[in-house]
């Protein structure tokens, strides 16, 4: 009995020890470490390597926002979270962003009380089936045996998409994409559907990829966003001129390698302020002057995250896309920083 | 009297049984190829046996195990057994076996920011913390397991459930030593208030006494020790334990702490008091009637809502306490069926005698009804610590957990069978020990002969 009230008393300690809560910048600051919640593991977008240290185009958002707080991009402790654990895990204050391949949605944004501050990839679920099976449209799938993640948007997505064209198919529910994969190669059944940039890096990890097409058809939107908390309209900003500092120095031409060149000053007075050498944007947002110079040191622009981590010259190889610059026919489209 | 019968002046010796009755062949025709019925099945399970090893001892052994990733391992397969051979990539366990068995813990406490490699000034070895903890449970397991060695060898056993946090999580010495205080003040209280005040107000008093202490006294009496004598280890946040170590934290926690929870409520639940009893009932059959999962997510989940924001209550000690608590629950109606097997005339006997309600307990009851109950209490204990994999839905980065961390690697990811083989060997390896130890124990105590 007296083990399970010693336990009881660290609960009640526990309890005692929270304290005032301050505005979600202060802590992060106070503390010197941003608590960032990603997935437990995604190929390309969130994933521990041999060391323990966390790489992917979602920690490098992570690590650029810690970057622009704090000064050093790894001053920041991965916290993995599930599908299901996410959500109460950025509510309850767990973490103080959620980078986690999250798209950004109605009920999420609004009925979660969430803020989704941006998008940083624009997902959208398509199919992948055995190229021997002859198949170039997902409309000619009729009578298919699909294989799909139960509980997903996907899934509903799925059922729309068959339902509007009037074809039949048979769904064989799955739990992970490891399962999918799995089911997939042993013919369990023809079609794997879900996002595309998860159909990519699945398709890349058989042993022929060649023995596979992803069909054209996109049936879903999913924008995927870092979130904050509803209410904490400081923090939501510094997050969301973060991601947009990233996408700006893209269209600015600023990189990694040349920003030390560009901090020096340059005629370009947009530059000029989103590094910080002209205007005083970082004071607005409670940071100092070099918030975006830092956050762009951490792992390059947008582009530099894009490419070294999803991008065509890694195992995934996703082109660009939706996820060009506006400029190049894309839908990345940053407001100005002014 | 003719002369003609014969008569043995001495014993033939004694024949060699017919060959087929003795050996492998004897053994093979008894055993295996008894009737035409047996004989088949004999043939067929070998037919089968066969089938699978021969799928699986070429995929098990013809394989890779120095690689940098899936892509090479099925390179090198090709070039080495031909092109549809199909191999283990042992090398997934070969790059991250560090991981899988340590998780995030920083091999270096001291500077977490450095990985293995050069070990910082005067760090301690690699990993010498949770390699510590993990040999300071076999030392604190060892003399309850074997009574050959020295009942000296207790003082670790009482020393570990202090010793075994602190290794794990760091901080100041103090903390620990603190804790143990509380239980010193429980026991002084009861040994000398008991005569005083009667022995139910002093129990009373023993329970309250070290409460208070570690609620309100412990932390600034550990923070005072602290500032005179500084004596504190870097500390190591719960989110760095993974692998297996926190498989087997978990596990030994709500082993370590699920018996004596186990035996009181299962001793409450026999009482005549009434209070006690509802207590102990509503709390076994509440436990009982929830899956461990719905408990891990209240510790994960349910829990953060209700407290207020920005509280650091920790995600391994939440879920410590819930394992521990489930597997208390089951633990109460394994000794209860131990109880309830114990002939009537036992608790007469101790009556009898004149030993009251504890000394009856600890020397008459406990002992045979924990003698019944040994396989019970062992299989608890081995799907406690399998159940501890729940901990992944959590996003807890146990062994499983990483499995999913390890795909998502890019040269990795696809690979499935090889990593769960090793998780697989590994908890067999844990939980066939186990299961022999419970053996051993039965054939120890065993009585009736």
């Amino acid at each position: 009995m007296t083990k399970s009230v010693f336990l009881g008393a660290l609960t009640v300690a526990g309890i005692a020890a929270g304290g005032a809560y301050a505005g979600t910048l202060d802590d992060v600051q106070a503390r010197g470490k941003l608590n960032c919640g990603v997935t437990t593991g995604l190929v390309g977008f969130a994933a521990p390597d041999a060391n323990g240290e966390w790489e992917g185009f979602d920690v490098g958002v992570c690590r650029a926002v810690a970057a622009a707080v704090l000064g050093d991009a790894n001053a920041v402790e991965f916290v993995p979270t599930t599908g299901k654990t996410r959500f109460t895990a950025l509510a309850s204050g767990e973490i103080d962003m959620l980078a986690r391949n999250t798209t950004w949605t109605f009920s999420r944004d609004v009925d979660l009380k969430f803020e989704f501050v941006g998008v940083n990839y624009y997902d959208g679920q398509g199919f992948m089936v055995p190229t021997e099976l002859g198949v170039t449209s997902a409309k000619d799938l009729d009578g298919a045996t699909v294989c799909i993640q139960t509980g997903t948007t996907t899934e509903l997505n799925l059922a729309d998409f068959f339902r509007a064209n009037s074809i039949s198919y048979e769904p064989v529910p799955i739990e992970t994409n490891a399962e999918a994969q799995q089911q997939y190669l042993a013919g369990a059944c023809d079609v794997y559907t879900t996002d595309a940039s998860g159909l990519a890096a699945t398709r890349a990890t058989f042993e022929a990829p060649g023995d596979h097409v992803l069909l054209p058809e996109i049936i879903s939107k999913e924008p995927l966003g870092p979130l904050v908390r509803h209410g904490d309209n400081e923090w939501g900003d510094v997050v969301r001129w973060t991601l947009n500092a990233l996408i700006t120095a893209e269209e600015l031409g600023v990189t990694s390698a040349n920003i030390a060149e560009m901090a020096a000053g340059s005629n370009n007075p947009e530059i000029n302020r989103l590094l910080g050498t002209e205007g005083s944007l970082g004071e607005m947002l409670g940071l100092d002057a070099e918030w975006g110079k830092r956050a762009l040191e951490a792992g390059g622009n947008y582009a530099e995250l894009f490419e070294r981590n999803i991008g065509e010259n890694t195992p995934i190889a996703l082109s660009r896309g939706l996820n060009a610059q506006w400029t190049d026919g894309g839908l990345l489209y940053s407001p100005p920083f002014r | 009297m003719s002369d003609i019968s014969f008569v043995r002046t001495e014993m033939l010796p004694e024949k060699e049984p017919p060959a087929s009755t003795v050996g492998f062949i004897g053994w093979a025709k008894a055993n295996l190829f008894s009737s035409v019925l047996n004989s088949v099945l004999t043939i067929l399970s070998i037919v089968l046996v066969l089938f699978v090893l021969s799928g699986v001892l070429p995929w098990a052994f013809q394989s890779v195990w120095n690689a940098s990733s899936l892509t090479e391992c099925r390179e090198i397969l090709k070039a080495t057994y031909g092109e549809h051979h199909e191999g283990a990539c042992w090398a997934v366990i070969n790059d991250r076996w560090v991981q899988l068995v340590f998780g995030f813990y920083p091999p270096y406490p001291i500077d977490p920011t450095m990985y293995l490699g050069n070990p910082p000034e005067g760090a301690w070895p690699a990993y010498f913390r949770p390699i510590a903890t993990f040999v300071l449970i076999l030392a604190a397991v060892a003399p309850v397991l074997f009574d050959k060695l020295p009942r000296k060898m207790l003082i670790i056993t009482a020393i570990f459930p202090f010793a075994m946090p602190w290794l794990m999580w760091g901080g100041t010495v103090w903390f620990p030593v603190a804790a143990a205080l509380g239980f010193a003040i429980g026991y002084f209280a009861f040994k000398y208030l008991a005569d005083i005040v009667g022995e139910l107000a002093g129990l009373i008093i023993a329970v309250v006494l070290p409460v208070i202490w570690w609620l309100f006294l412990m932390g600034p009496f550990a923070d005072l020790m602290q500032s005179i004598i500084a004596l504190d280890i870097p500390v190591v946040e719960s989110r760095k334990f993974g692998g297996f170590t926190v498989s087997i934290f978990i596990g030994v926690v709500a082993i370590v702490g699920s018996l004596p929870i186990g035996i009181v409520l299962a001793l409450g639940r026999q009482s005549d008091l009434l209070i006690v009893k509802a207590l102990c009932v509503g709390f076994i059959e509440f436990i009982r009637g929830v899956p461990l999962i719905t408990l891990l997510f209240v510790a994960s989940t349910l829990l953060n809502i209700f407290l207020p924001p920005g509280t650091e209550f920790d995600i391994i000690l939440r879920v410590l306490i819930m394992v521990t608590l489930f597997a208390s629950a089951y633990m109460a109606e394994v000794i209860r069926g131990g109880l309830a097997a114990l002939p009537r005339g036992q608790y007469e006997g101790a009556d009898s005698l004149g030993l009251n309600y504890w000394q009856a307990q600890r020397l008459i009851i406990m002992p045979q009804a924990l003698k019944i109950s040994i396989p019970g209490i062992v299989s608890n204990f081995i799907g406690i610590f399998k159940d501890t994999t729940l901990v992944s839905i959590i996003a807890i980065l146990d062994p499983l957990g990483l499995t999913n961390g390890i795909r998502a690697d890019a040269a990795w990811n696809g690979i499935y069978w090889e990593l769960f083989a090793f998780i697989a060997i590994v908890f067999f390896v844990f939980c066939f020990s186990m299961s022999r130890y419970s053996m051993y124990l039965e054939r120890k105590l065993k009585t009736s002969h």
